[in-house]
């Protein structure tokens, strides 16, 4: 009760006309940033940054979060339209939002995603709401084991999952891996798998492997492909939108599942990447349509969707009061606050009870604010689906290139983002699976971290692994996820076939 | 007369006028890059961005200046590509320490020498940190703990490999007889999470990676890696300050000095104006009010080490890290 007492305060705060006017300019900014090429969340804040300086803190964070929001759902058009995640997190949403938008049903795609990204932004701030006082005491409990275990628990989530021969997953985590060992290792210090290129020094980059493995890939594939070639005729439609939202409950039981998956994976910090690949993975094993599974299946853009958005805001409230950041964007949100006079940490939140408060208020009327521009867009957005392929394509090779370039200013990066499309090209031919390599290089070298500094508290033992009650479980819980595929085929083949002939 | 031969006119008189100022020779005539060793949010970040902050508030420069992070492989990329931009004096990069020891313990392909030093503006200050609730109480306490239990029962955390962190731990290894596990996280702030979490018994953060946690009474400082107490200032706890904490020396703990200078470099190859006009430059930016503020904000020290001072500073520390690295093994062979 008396959290919801201090929401009501919070809500005094943000609802000024000031606060509104903001977080509308914020948002709108957001998804101009999030669609745009090679702009992103993290540098569309840093480019705010500057302004926020005279601000009062609260309404320079409604301001960069509210644009933090726009830029997630932004993110959400490119991976559903063109098969380019913007962000890590977003890398699930293209293995059933792009076939479904390709299928002639954009609206439907980003309706469905928009809906349950909303569900899931607010079922993680209703979390907050309830729990901000103990939310960051959780986060305490992880040291490398739990971190480790984690990883582990998204990796076995989703790998054990089946749909490719596990050899062929096997070689696309084992290359992921290798990807992600590119560069400085924390652990060691010392220079890994550079082969001789100097600038290689500072590792394979998200975003270069991701253009380039899904949009340049997808690219060579559908000039291969006659029916991509043609124009897809999608109506414009806002009564689609709205019958899309409608038909969303019938999903409730996948959007809760998402959504806890999304909280729990918040709160402990595997964070948002690690949840959309874990829910995604969990639904395509659970749902009984999950054969559907990579061909446009709603479920399929609900579980990532919800659970990213779920693990994105539940984790920003322990990332403010531990001060580690969790992503880019807030990382240099966090520089902010710094600059703003705040000092991340345990007393921000009895120091500053109207900016912890404003902001988490904030959550709620930003994500509705964001939720509304963006389902009001989407018909704009899906109309972008009717420009002929011959305009298209030039224009997503532009996105990638602009996007890859600017990393970090770097024409390697742009070279290494063509390799990977046609990396990502030979995979789609040779029907080698994409997420497990994805998944590897963008959690990989943090799996590797926690797991080699657990090996030096234990001096060399995995005995540390079953220590402590949590680690146990989880890592226990990951096994059993791992090998689920094989027990069930086990009693499938003893049990005598019943079933499988009606 | 055209727009030119007026500027040129112009440009005359104003030679013959003021020779002294056209004398001071070399100014920048297209946009800055500054490029901080270090992801947004850092402490190397920080600092280039107060410093860009300063010049743009006071106009120091005419021209635009835009901070770029190229924080990869702990700071190797942003030195590397400031190396290969030899005689562009329109690149500046922020650093630490880490720009002469990194490439004696890492196979990077850079050395400080293939840079033009301008500075070291700051240096961050270093102290020892255990949980909150340890028994310790003083630095005495600690280390009397510290071995009564076998050797490496003891879990120091901190930012990186073989770089500062680790190098101070090896030199309490060694002034205090004791022997830590090192377990290296990707920055002091995750450090200072695990210390919190009690995952590990200490660490060696700057002030400005732990005041957060030192508010919220999750960890506290046992003593300051500094010659003399740390500035007078407000309190950050109910009963104390930066002040009150004793220097290690004072506390029994024989290091009387480790501090992180915060660097300034060009590339390589250009010329004595223009490495001239950035050490007038920041020495410019160093007598703001906003300057002080920004030292005091992060509890670092003050200090301007320009030409053969700042030599000498290198030339020391390589020589004691260096004598702390080989005993480690950690030199690199070749």
């Amino acid at each position: 009760m008396e959290n919801l007492e201090a929401l009501m305060h919070g809500f005094d705060i943000a609802l000024s006309g000031n606060h509104i006017f903001l977080m509308l300019i914020g948002v709108l900014l957001g998804i101009l940033v999030g669609v745009l090429p090679g702009l992103g969340a993290p540098n569309g804040v840093s480019l705010l940054l500057p302004l926020t300086f005279g601000m009062q803190p609260v309404s320079a964070i409604i301001l960069l979060s509210s644009m933090y929001w726009g830029a997630l759902f932004g993110g959400s058009v490119t991976s559903i339209l063109f098969n380019i995640p913007g962000e890590p997190s977003s890398v699930a949403t293209t293995f059933d939002g792009y076939p479904m938008a390709r299928d002639g049903r954009p609206t439907t795609a980003l309706a469905t995603a928009f809906g349950s990204a909303a569900f899931g932004a607010l079922a993680g701030v209703v979390l907050i709401t309830l729990s901000a006082s103990w939310v960051a005491q959780v986060a305490l409990a992880f040291g490398p084991p739990e971190y480790f275990a984690v990883y582990f628990l998204a990796f076995a989530s989703f790998v054990g999952m089946g749909g490719s021969p596990p050899i062929k997953t096997l070689v696309s985590l084992a290359i992921g891996f290798a990807l992600a060992a590119v560069g400085i290792d924390t652990v060691s210090g010392s220079v890994r798998l550079t082969m001789g290129i100097d600038e290689l020094v500072k590792g394979v980059n998200f975003v270069v492997a991701v253009m380039g493995l899904f949009g340049i890939g997808e690219l060579l594939i559908a000039v291969e492909d006659e029916f991509h070639v043609k124009a897809i005729s999608s109506k414009v439609e806002w009564r689609e939108v709205f019958r899309t939202l409608a038909g969303l409950p019938r999903y409730s039981w996948a959007l809760l599942r998402s959504a806890a998956i999304g909280c729990w994976m918040g709160i402990t910090p595997g964070g948002p990447t690690a949840a959309s690949f874990m829910s995604y993975g969990i639904a395509k094993r659970l749902s009984p349509r999950r054969a559907n599974f990579g061909k446009g299946e709603p479920e399929g853009i609900i579980a990532p969707e919800t659970a990213d958005h779920a693990a994105g805001t539940s984790a920003l409230l322990p990332m403010l009061a531990l001060g580690i950041p969790g992503s880019a964007t807030a990382a240099v949100m966090m520089g902010g606050l710094m600059i703003w006079g705040l000092n991340p940490g345990p007393m921000l939140f009895i120091e500053q009870k109207d900016f912890v408060w404003g902001l988490i208020a904030s959550m709620y009327l930003g994500n509705v604010v964001a939720v509304v521009l963006v389902l009001l867009t989407v018909p704009i957005f899906a109309a972008l689906m009717r420009v002929p392929f011959f305009i298209i394509a030039p224009v997503i090779v532009i996105i990638c290139t602009v996007g890859a370039y600017s990393v970090s200013n770097s024409y390697l990066d742009v070279m290494m983002m063509m390799g990977f499309g046609i990396l990502g090209y030979l995979f789609k031919k040779l029907h080698y699976p994409l997420a497990p390599l994805v998944l590897a290089i963008v959690i990989g070298d943090k799996a590797e971290d926690a797991f080699r500094q657990s090996m030096l508290m234990s001096r060399g033992s995995l005995g540390i692994f079953f220590a402590k009650p949590l680690v146990t479980t989880l890592i226990l819980l990951g096994a059993a996820l791992l090998l689920m595929p094989v027990i069930w085929r086990t009693i499938g083949r003893m049990m005598p076939r019943t079933q499988a002939r009606p | 007369m055209s727009q030119k031969s007026k500027f040129a006119a112009v440009a005359f008189v104003l030679a013959i006028g003021l020779p002294g100022a056209v004398r001071a020779a070399w100014q920048p005539a297209k946009p800055i890059e500054f490029i901080a060793t270090a992801g947004p949010g850092g402490g190397t970040d920080n600092f280039a961005r107060a410093v860009q902050n300063i010049i743009t508030k006071y106009k120091l420069v005419e021209q635009p200046i835009v901070v770029v992070n190229k924080a990869g492989g702990s700071g190797a990329e942003g030195y590397t590509y400031t190396k290969s931009m030899a005689g562009d004096p329109y690149k500046i990069v922020f650093g630490t320490s880490n720009a002469w020891t990194q490439p004696m313990v890492s196979k990077v392909a850079y050395n400080y020498t293939d840079l033009t030093p301008i500075a070291a503006m700051v240096q961050d200050e270093f102290l020892l940190w255990v949980k909150q609730d340890a028994p310790y109480q003083n630095v005495q306490d600690f280390f009397k703990a510290v071995a009564a239990k076998p050797a490496g029962d003891f879990k120091m955390g901190g930012a990186q490999s073989k770089d500062t962190d680790e190098t101070l731990t090896r030199m309490i290894d060694k002034a205090a007889k004791v022997k830590f596990v090192y377990i290296p996280f990707k920055s002091g702030a995750e450090a200072a999470v695990q210390l919190a979490g009690g995952h590990i018994d200490a660490h060696v953060n700057n002030p400005s990676e732990s005041i957060g946690q030192w508010k919220g009474s999750t960890q506290r400082p046992l003593c300051a890696f500094s010659p003399q107490r740390l500035p007078d200032g407000p309190k950050v706890t109910a009963t104390q300050n930066w002040h009150d904490i004793l220097t290690c020396v004072e506390s029994g703990l024989n290091i009387p000095q480790f501090q992180q200078p915060r660097t300034v470099w060009l590339p390589g190859k250009v010329t004595a104006d223009q490495a001239a006009f950035y050490v007038d430059l920041m020495k410019k930016v160093q007598a703001t009010p906003e300057w002080k503020e920004y030292i005091e904000r992060t509890s670092q020290t003050d200090t301007f080490l320009t030409g053969d001072a700042f030599s000498k500073f290198i030339k020391d520390d390589i020589e004691r890290t260096h004598k702390i690295a080989a005993d480690e093994g950690w030199l690199i062979s070749n």
